[in-house]
């Protein structure tokens, strides 16, 4: 399998015998930016074969929840950065949070992020609005005017920071609905939290480090799921990380509540224990809990009270985790981990198989995104949005090989099961071999984008 | 022993070597050359993020008594206000010759990143950090406390523990290191804990601590005590609503005059009344008792140098090379040997 | 002494050969206690401080000896323990070991005549370190130097004014000294000194 330059024109790639979401090996063949055809021995044409079997093809995983630092916070990471370690992991498309400098709280900051995602070609970047203008909780931002721009936001968060003033959220919720928008919730009771280094338990009391109750997570969910319910919209809460919550969203969605929750892969998998180290690595909002959480996450994301994976991808320089516990930045890198983790917790303990990791990576967090092109089925005449990935494969997680900028990742030194052998974008591969190719080049849609692109498919 | 970061993971016989050897080292600070050649040309850093002029002056004190240079670092560097790294400072005094650094700071767990790190080389005593441990401060407790328990019973402090020794601790005990460090020493040298304080001072998770827990001091005096160790009480605290006054505080929790005279009257008239300092006369522990026979403070300030010069002494001797280096050696002795004393042939 | 083959060890072979049985210890101890007394003209006086580990044991027994020849001393009064782990040279170049207690006798070593006991003397460097530790904890009038055993390789211009044995030995043999006080072999206190060499 060659790296090749696109085709200007052609672009055709024939996947032989993979298994379709894990299922019977099929072919696959991808021509003019979708799936062009589906089945038995079919034949190539002219296309760059992928000999893909023992592989698994799934729809291109869709991250509802990544930091991309950039605008403002260049020294941890940029959109070129973050996207190319996106594909790398899979995705083929990300939310990108609206913690930036300047805060993505009008049509002019979502606006610059989607060009520079549309600029480097790696992914989807579909920027999320900010509920309130600068973060700071007080006033709603102009969430139409970032609906109707050219980022078409459909998702809405403060994420780093709650919605803690119950009015304001109410209003959030309702106003949404004038554009089948979703308010997704940072859930953390700020009083409850002031100073919180650590998850508030046995560690914490032994390790003298203020704790982050799981209470202040549980009490801002079960008061959000009760407004939803009163104004009738949808809610989503960012990365549930107790068990507490996962009941009440369990106990939520069985009265109808219109709730969506997310888990991010290192809360599948590491507990508060790690703290004892004191290495910031592990520091991360909302914390590492408990095992009884961990156990309570993975089962509510295999019965689908937690309804998507989402990365929470945080990177930092490594200047602001090579320091006390104290002073560190909190937030765990997971682009490019997360595809392994969730096969290591999810599908090699027997709780989930490949079509429900499809659809927790890819088709629930397209239809909550409400990005319509992605999380689709991988039939013909569908937009080729293809993962493919050898689930034998081993390997070591070593930050300084990973296109992330950002070190901290919590896996550093471990192995895990499962590679991205190859992702399409739009019909295209941006990566190939387990390695970058090259991004995908939109057509020029207005005159800041003209001239940067060499011609290709949408 | 490579580091001293904490009391949890000291196992019994180190703990009682160190208390040993710090009787010796209370011996030198009763002759006329109070000083001993041991360190000499070794550099001991004392890196304070946080002030404490007392532990600093006792580190000091402890470090040239035993001929070692000293350099005093008062690092800036606050959670307020952003000074110069941990590690770019750390890595400065490995570079000027640090053999061993003392380090205080503001947040829980400093020391061990330094530890475990490869930011330095030298050995590193946790001189208190955040409200995590202050190891030293338990070990000159315990020692003071082996003292006095050695003393009733009419036998040598030397290779003795605390076995069956009743220790009360009241006070802050959420935001102390001073209680943490002491739970989990008295607990290894086998005296019985129990923590006395308002509900909103323990912290969670404190019912798997290995002591007993009460929210009522005068029902712990009632029951019998041995020793009484009063931890200092910030103030300010009922600003954030852990107590709603001070005197409801003092009242409740302090050790008063009242409970003084309950020492006497309940008979028992060998317990200790202990501080680590510095004292809020008048809130956590009243003048009268502060300054009362009963009172073990100043003996606990003395106890502290001849501490940290067992600490000091039982880090920076001791072979801590590389392995091959020295293929004849025994290596530094591991955790829980009985046996301390090697017979080597350099007569 | 005959050469008395140990227990085969797998990987190499260690001879011990016994130089000094409990009568040759004692009779040695004798001949230095009365030499002690007779270096000082009687025991006025007279401080003995044993360097731990065996040279205390040895100095109690050399009290005992100087108080059966002269029935005016107490043996208990004019013994001590000299601990010297503080000012040796060669400590970072050691296994870390905790320090012994020092104890002078009541009567402090203030213009005494001290006489330094150890159980082997060979490169000289506790001694040295004996020296300093003295110097520090007063000033006596005199130091001499009582060995059970000098097996010679002086590293250090020290000589011993009493010597039990002299023995000649090489660098690569290991002398030990045994004393039923802090020593036992397969359960049972023992009073020998040994020379092992490993073939």
């Amino acid at each position: 399998m060659a790296s090749q330059q696109q085709d200007a024109g052609t672009g055709a790639y024939l996947i032989r015998g993979a298994a379709i979401l894990g299922g019977a090996p099929e072919d696959l063949l991808i021509r003019g930016g979708i799936i062009a055809g589906r089945g038995h021995n079919l034949p190539a044409d002219g296309a760059t074969v992928i000999e893909a079997a023992g592989l698994v093809a799934l729809p291109g995983m869709v991250d509802i929840h990544t930091h991309l630092r950039e605008p403002g916070r260049e020294d941890a990471e940029t959109v070129e950065t973050g996207t190319r370690a996106a594909a790398l992991g899979g995705y083929t498309a990300v939310h990108a949070m609206a913690n930036s400098t300047p805060v993505a709280d009008t049509a002019g900051v979502v606006e610059q992020v989607l060009t520079l995602g549309r600029t480097a070609g790696w992914v989807d970047v579909r920027p999320v609005g900010a509920v309130t203008v600068g973060l700071a909780g007080e006033q709603l931002a102009e969430l139409g005017a970032m609906a109707d721009s050219r980022a078409r936001v459909r998702v809405f968060s403060d994420d780093g920071i709650c919605v803690h003033d119950p009015v304001l959220m109410r209003r959030a919720l309702e106003y949404v609905k004038a554009f089948d928008g979703v308010v997704a919730q940072h859930a953390q009771e700020p009083r409850l939290t002031a100073g919180a280094q650590m998850n508030e338990g046995e560690v914490s009391a032994v390790l003298g480090l203020t704790g982050w109750p799981a209470v202040a997570e549980e009490s801002i969910i079960a008061r959000d799921v009760l407004l939803a319910q009163h104004v009738g919209s949808r809610l989503h809460v960012c990365h549930v990380s107790t068990a507490g919550s996962v009941e009440i969203i369990r106990w939520a969605k069985s009265r109808g509540v219109n709730v969506t929750a997310e888990v991010t892969p290192h809360h599948l998998w590491l507990t508060d224990e790690l703290a004892r180290s004191y290495d910031p690595v592990y520091k991360v909002n909302p914390p590492l809990r408990t095992d009884a959480d961990v156990q309570a996450l993975r089962a509510a994301l295999a019965d689908g009270t937690i309804d998507v994976v989402g990365t929470d991808h945080a990177p930092h320089p490594s200047e602001h985790k090579e320091c006390e516990w104290a002073q560190a930045a909190m937030g765990m890198t997971g682009l490019e981990t997360a595809l392994s983790v969730v096969q290591h917790t999810m599908i090699e303990t027997g709780l989930m198989g490949w079509a429900d990791f499809a659809r927790v990576t890819s088709t629930a967090p397209a239809a909550i995104g409400r990005v319509e092109d992605q999380g689709r089925p991988l039939d013909a005449g569908e937009p080729a949005n293809v993962t493919l990935v050898d689930p034998a494969a081993r390997w070591t997680v070593d930050p300084s090989k990973m296109a992330t900028m950002g070190r901290n990742s919590p896996f550093a030194g471990r192995e895990l099961p499962g590679k991205v052998v190859a992702t399409f974008f739009k019909g295209h591969p941006t990566v190939l071999d387990g390695k970058l190719n090259t991004p995908y080049r939109w057509l020029p849609e207005t005159p800041a984008a003209a001239g940067t692109a060499a011609a290709g498919s949408n | 022993m490579r580091h001293l970061l904490s009391t949890e993971d000291l196992g019994r016989s180190n703990a009682i070597r160190i208390l040993d050897t710090a009787e010796e080292m209370a011996a030198v600070g009763e002759r006329e050359v109070k000083k001993l050649p041991t360190l000499r040309g070794r550099t001991v850093v004392n890196l304070f993020f946080e002030d404490s002029t007392r532990t600093r002056i006792s580190f000091e004190a402890a470090a040239k008594r035993l001929s070692a240079d000293v350099i005093n670092f008062a690092a800036k560097g606050s959670s307020v206000s952003k000074g110069e790294s941990l590690k770019d400072t750390a890595q400065t005094l490995s570079a000027m010759g640090a053999d061993a650094v003392v380090i205080r700071h503001w947040a829980s767990g400093a020391p061990h990143r330094l530890a475990a790190t490869d930011w330095i080389d030298a050995a590193v005593i946790n001189a208190g950090d955040g409200t995590h441990e202050h190891p030293t401060q338990a070990l000159l407790d315990a020692f003071t406390m082996r003292r006095h328990w050695s003393r009733l019973a009419g036998t040598p402090s030397t290779g003795a523990d605390l076995t069956g020794m009743r220790v009360a601790i009241a006070g802050d005990v959420l935001h102390s290191r001073v209680a943490r460090s002491n739970v989990w020493l008295l607990r290894t040298l086998g005296a019985e804990v129990t923590l006395v304080a308002p509900p909103t001072l323990l912290p969670i998770g404190v019912e798997k601590w290995p002591c007993s827990v009460s929210y009522d001091l005068d029902e712990t005096l009632a029951r019998g005590v041995d020793a009484m160790m009063m931890l200092r009480v910030q103030g300010e605290r009922m600003n954030a609503s852990f107590f709603p006054t001070t005197r409801e505080y003092s009242r409740r929790w302090g050790f008063d005059d009242n409970r003084l005279r309950a020492l006497d009257s309940l008979g028992l008239k060998d317990t200790i009344i202990m501080h680590p300092g510095p004292m809020n006369r008048g809130l956590e522990i009243s003048s009268a008792a502060a300054d009362s026979p009963r009172s073990t403070v100043l003996a606990q300030v003395r106890n502290g140098v001849s501490i940290r010069m067992a600490a000091l002494y039982l880090l920076l001797s001791g072979d801590n090379r590389e392995p091959a280096h020295h293929a004849n050696s025994t290596p530094s002795i591991p955790a829980e040997t009985t046996s301390a004393h090697v017979t080597k042939e350099s007569h | 002494m005959t050469s008395v083959p140990e227990a085969p060890v797998p990987a190499k072979v260690v001879l011990t050969r016994v130089v000094l049985n409990q009568a040759d210890i004692d009779r040695a101890l004798t001949r230095i206690a009365h030499e002690i007394l007779e270096s000082n003209k009687g025991s006025q006086d007279l401080v003995l401080l044993g360097i731990p580990r065996r040279g205390y044991p040895l100095a109690v027994r050399l009290a005992a000896k100087i108080a059966a020849a002269d029935p005016t001393v107490d043996p208990a009064a004019i013994v001590g323990q000299l601990d010297v782990t503080m000012f040796r040279d060669d400590l970072s170049h050691q296994a870390m070991r905790p320090p012994y207690p020092t104890q002078l006798p009541r009567t402090g070593i203030d213009n005494k005549v001290v006489v330094l006991i150890d159980d082997v003397l060979y490169s000289g460097r506790t001694i040295r370190a004996a020296l300093d530790a003295i110097i520090d904890l007063g000033r006596p009038r005199i130091v001499r130097l009582a060995v059970l055993i000098d097996r010679g390789h002086r590293e250090l211009p020290i000589r011993a004014d009493h010597v039990g044995k002299n023995l000649p030995t090489s660098s690569s043999e290991k002398v030990r000294v045994r004393l039923a006080e802090t020593d036992t072999v397969d359960g049972e206190p023992v009073n020998e000194v040994v020379i092992e060499a490993t073939a």
